[in-house]
């Protein structure tokens, strides 16, 4: 992935998971449409932020283009701790916009000095992937016994279809788990999204 | 325009889409609990899923890299031990570059 690939995919799509798993998949040369699907899966759960948030931000015409793309993990959690809706629309636009700018900014650090050093091996980069996914999902894990079976199930989906099928492919197919999942707990309650630490907030801090 | 360029332009316009979709669609549209259930667990089914493929395979195959695995395992006791995101990701790192620097693995 070029410098100005990953630069407009930080500023664009702006959501840290899906634009790991673009990058980890382009990297890896694996199929461009698999890592396309499951980058853009990764980042459902913004749809179901954007729900809650448009209840207490009530954006109209051209402001909710803006604040849809401000719609990621942390500005939803800062909002909907505020006490009103007055103080939920400050903090939504002052979380955005310093994350927008530290976030699209580390991007650029990150991929012109990714191109400046030698064998990324070396300073064991190939890790930097499977470590952030983890420790993306770590908090969901301790939370319950569904997300750590959910996770075990997706796991061993994607591994087992390694050898049959496309590079890229069998993520996907791992998203079964989380149907599954669904299906057999609906009712698990929705934990708080201010307890929920996530990628991109703690990486810029 | 490269494929590269259509999968990263594609993942946006998908990306924010996802997102433009929650704010404009009526409440009620997503309200199902199974529905909001399965949205949570994609996330972690994929991300797992994601993280043992690259850390396990190389493509078609299975590929056991010591670093790679020593490197993981930092990030398992990293997080155990309750690191911030970042120190999680230099500890996996820092643990597959010293070992190879060594020449152990």
């Amino acid at each position: 992935m070029s410098v100005w690939q990953a630069c407009a995919l930080s500023l664009l799509a702006f959501t840290g998971a899906s634009q790991f798993a673009l990058a980890g998949v382009i990297a890896s040369g694996g199929s461009l449409l698999a890592g396309t699907v499951s980058a853009i899966l990764l980042g459902s759960r913004n749809t179901l932020y954007g729900l809650r948030l448009a209840e207490v931000l009530r954006p109209r015409g051209a402001r909710r283009l803006l604040t849809a793309l401000g719609v990621i993990d942390e500005t939803t959690a800062m909002s909907l701790a505020q006490p009103d809706a007055g103080s939920a629309r400050t903090a939504f636009t002052a979380t955005f916009w310093c994350l927008y700018l530290t976030w699209n900014l580390a991007t650029l650090a990150g991929a012109v000095g990714a191109g400046r050093i030698g064998s990324p091996q070396s300073f064991g980069l190939d890790v930097v992937g499977p470590a952030a996914f983890l420790a993306l999902i770590w908090p969901r894990l301790r939370g319950g016994r569904t997300e750590r079976l959910v996770a075990v199930a997706g796991v061993a989906i994607a591994l087992g279809m390694i050898p049959l099928l496309p590079v890229g492919v069998p993520v996907i197919l791992a998203a079964t788990a989380a149907l599954g999942g669904a299906l057999a707990s609906p009712g698990a309650p929705t934990r708080s999204l201010a307890a929920k630490p996530t990628a991109s907030s703690e990486a810029v801090q | 325009m490269t494929a590269a360029w259509i999968a990263v332009l594609a993942t946006a316009a998908g990306c924010y889409g996802l997102k433009l979709a929650g704010l404009t669609v009526p409440q009620r549209v997503l309200a199902s609990p199974r529905v909001r259930r399965f949205a949570e667990l994609v996330p972690i089914a994929l991300l797992a899923a994601l993280s043992a493929v690259q850390t396990v395979t190389s493509g078609h195959a299975f590929d056991l890299d010591a670093a790679r695995l020593a490197g993981l395992s930092a990030a398992v006791v990293a997080l155990l031990l309750r690191a911030p995101f970042l120190l999680v990701i230099v500890a996996a790192a820092g643990t597959a570059a010293a070992l190879r620097a060594a020449g152990i693995a």
